[in-house]
C-alpha cells in the first residue's frame, strides 16, 4: 500500500486519483502512525522551497520518513516540489532541504527573448540514464507534463533522467530506495500511469525481500 | 519543443457546457463530464474550465461538479471563475486543480503574492480579456502590454491573453498582440479567442504563444458549427508546434 504524504503541500487529490484508477492501493495521510504500515512512499509538493520545508517540518513528519527511509528502506517517490526537498537547499529558498539526495536546484537559465520561457511548462520527453530501476520498463518515447522553474542539479550518479531545455536537464533522481521525479506523473496520461504502476511495482519488490 | 493545445470548456450556471460568441450569445455543446472523458481518451496536453456565471452571480466555485470533473482528469486542470479567496484555492487544488485562473483579482497584487507564495507562480494564471489593445478585464484603463507586464511583475506564473472580439468567431487569433505581447515577456502566454482549425492553432504558436487554447476549435467543425469533439493526434501535434524551437 501507497501513502502519500499529506503535510499541506500538493495536489494530493490527483496522485490518489490515478493510483485508484491503476488499482493500486493508496491513501493520504499526515498520521506518521497511519504512514509506517505503507510499503511506500510519495512526497508531493507544490508551491515555495521554504513554504514546503516549512510545513513538512512543522507537520512532524520527518524522523517518521527518516525512519522508513534509512532504516526500513520503503521506496519513496518525490514529485516536483517533492523531488527538490530532497536536496541539500535551492536558489528559491533559504531553509535547507532534506539532504536525503546530495544536490542543489537552480532557477533555469534561459536566454532573453528566447522562445523558452520560466517556468517550464509543458510536455516534454525524456532521456532515462541506462541504471535507472524506476524507468527501465518505460517505452523510449514517454513524455510528461513539466511545470516548474527551478532544476536539481545532482551528481551524474544520482541522475535517472534528464529532458532537453536549453541543454540537458535532471527531471529525475535515483538513490537507492529514494526517487524523484520533476514532472508530473499524476497529471501525465498514460505515461504518467506507467511510471507510477513501475514505482508500485518497485515497493512490491522491496516489500517482498 | 513540443507545444501545449489547451481545449477551454466553458460552464454556466447551470453545470452545462456552452460556447459562447463576443462573450455574449450561447450554444449549448453538451454535458461537460462527458466531454472531459472524450478530451481525456484524446490525452489532451491540459484542460481548462472557466465558470463564466461564477462572478455575475458571486457564487461560490461549485466544488462538488470540479471533484467529478477533476477525478476524471488526468492531465493539468486550470480553473477559473469566482476565485478571490486563498481558503477558495486551498478547497480547489485539495479537488485535483493545479491552476487557478484570475481574472479581476489578477491585478490584486497582495492576493497575487499570496497565492504565488502559497502555490508557486507556475499555478497562478492571469486572464487578460481584450477588445483589440484596449483591456476590458481586468483594468480598462491599460493597454494589453503593459498589463501584461503588470501581472509577470507581480508574481503571475503565465497569461492567457483572451480576445473578445474573436471569441467564437472562428476567424484566427489577434496575431500582432500575440506576437508583441510574448516578445516583451518571460512567461508563457495562451493565446485564446478565434481559432476555427489546426491551422489557426499552429499561427498562434508560430507568432510566439506558448499554448494555443481555443473552445470552438475542439469542439465545432464545418461551417455549420457541428459538434463534434475532436483534438489533434501526437503526430499532428507535432506539425502544429513545428514553428517553435
Amino acid at each position: 500500500m501507497i501513502a502519500v504524504v499529506d503535510y499541506g503541500v500538493g495536489n494530493l487529490a490527483s496522485i490518489c486519483n490515478m493510483l485508484d484508477f491503476i488499482g493500486v492501493d493508496c491513501f493520504s495521510s499526515s498520521d506518521p502512525d497511519l504512514i509506517s504500515k505503507a510499503d511506500g512512499l510519495i512526497l508531493p509538493g507544490v508551491g515555495s522551497f521554504d513554504d514546503a520545508m516549512f510545513s513538512l517540518t512543522d507537520s512532524n513528519i520527518i524522523p517518521c520518513l527518516e525512519d522508513l527511509v534509512f532504516d526500513k528502506h520503503i521506496p519513496l517517490l518525490g514529485v516536483c516540489l517533492g523531488m527538490q526537498i530532497l536536496g541539500i537547499s535551492s536558489a528559491e529558498g533559504s531553509l535547507p532541504g532534506l539532504g536525503w539526495i546530495d544536490a542543489s536546484c537552480k532557477k533555469i537559465d534561459v536566454p532573453a527573448k528566447s522562445d523558452l520561457k520560466v517556468p517550464n511548462n509543458g510536455w516534454r520527453s525524456v532521456t532515462s540514464s541506462k541504471n535507472s530501476r524506476l524507468f527501465k520498463n518505460i517505452a523510449g518515447h514517454s513524455r510528461y507534463y513539466f511545470n516548474h522553474s527551478y532544476v536539481m542539479t545532482p551528481s551524474t550518479r544520482d541522475i535517472a533522467a534528464t529532458f532537453e531545455y536549453q541543454g540537458s536537464l535532471c527531471c529525475s533522481v535515483e538513490s537507492k530506495n529514494i526517487f524523484g521525479v520533476q514532472f508530473h506523473p499524476e497529471k501525465s496520461h498514460s505515461f504518467g500511469m506507467n511510471l507510477l504502476a513501475e514505482f508500485a511495482r518497485l515497493t512490491l519488490e522491496s516489500s517482498v525481500c | 519543443m513540443l507545444k501545449r493545445l489547451i481545449p477551454v470548456l466553458l460552464i454556466d450556471r447551470d453545470l452545462r457546457l456552452v460556447k459562447t460568441e463576443n462573450f455574449k450569445k450561447r450554444t449549448y455543446v453538451g454535458d461537460p463530464l462527458n466531454v472531459v472523458r472524450l478530451f481525456n481518451e484524446m490525452q489532451v496536453d491540459e484542460i481548462c474550465i472557466l465558470d463564466i456565471d461564477a462572478r455575475l452571480f458571486g457564487a461560490e466555485p461549485n466544488y462538488g461538479f470540479i471533484a467529478e470533473f477533476a477525478s476524471e482528469c488526468f492531465m493539468p486542470l486550470a480553473y477559473g471563475g469566482g476565485i478571490r479567496d486563498i481558503k477558495q484555492a486551498e478547497a480547489l487544488n485539495k479537488l485535483g486543480v493545479e491552476k487557478f485562473i484570475l481574472g479581476t483579482e489578477a491585478m490584486n497584487i497582495s492576493f497575487v503574492s499570496q497565492m504565488v507564495n502559497k502555490f508557486g507562480s507556475q499555478a497562478v494564471v492571469g486572464c487578460i480579456d481584450h477588445i483589440s489593445q484596449n483591456v476590458i478585464k481586468p483594468d480598462t484603463n491599460l493597454k494589453v502590454g503593459l498589463c501584461a507586464k503588470r501581472m509577470q511583475d507581480a508574481g503571475i506564473g503565465e497569461i492567457i491573453l483572451q480576445s473578445i472580439e474573436r471569441d467564437g468567431a472562428r476567424c484566427g487569433y489577434c496575431l500582432d498582440i500575440i506576437r508583441s505581447v510574448t516578445n516583451s515577456l518571460d512567461i508563457p502566454v495562451i493565446a485564446l479567442g478565434g481559432a476555427r482549425d489546426s491551422g489557426d492553432l499552429e499561427q498562434a504558436l508560430a507568432a510566439g504563444a506558448s499554448a494555443a487554447a481555443s473552445g470552438s476549435a475542439f469542439t465545432f467543425v464545418g461551417d455549420l458549427r457541428a459538434v463534434l469533439i475532436n483534438y489533434p493526434d501526437y503526430a499532428e501535434q507535432l506539425t502544429i508546434s513545428g514553428h517553435g524551437v
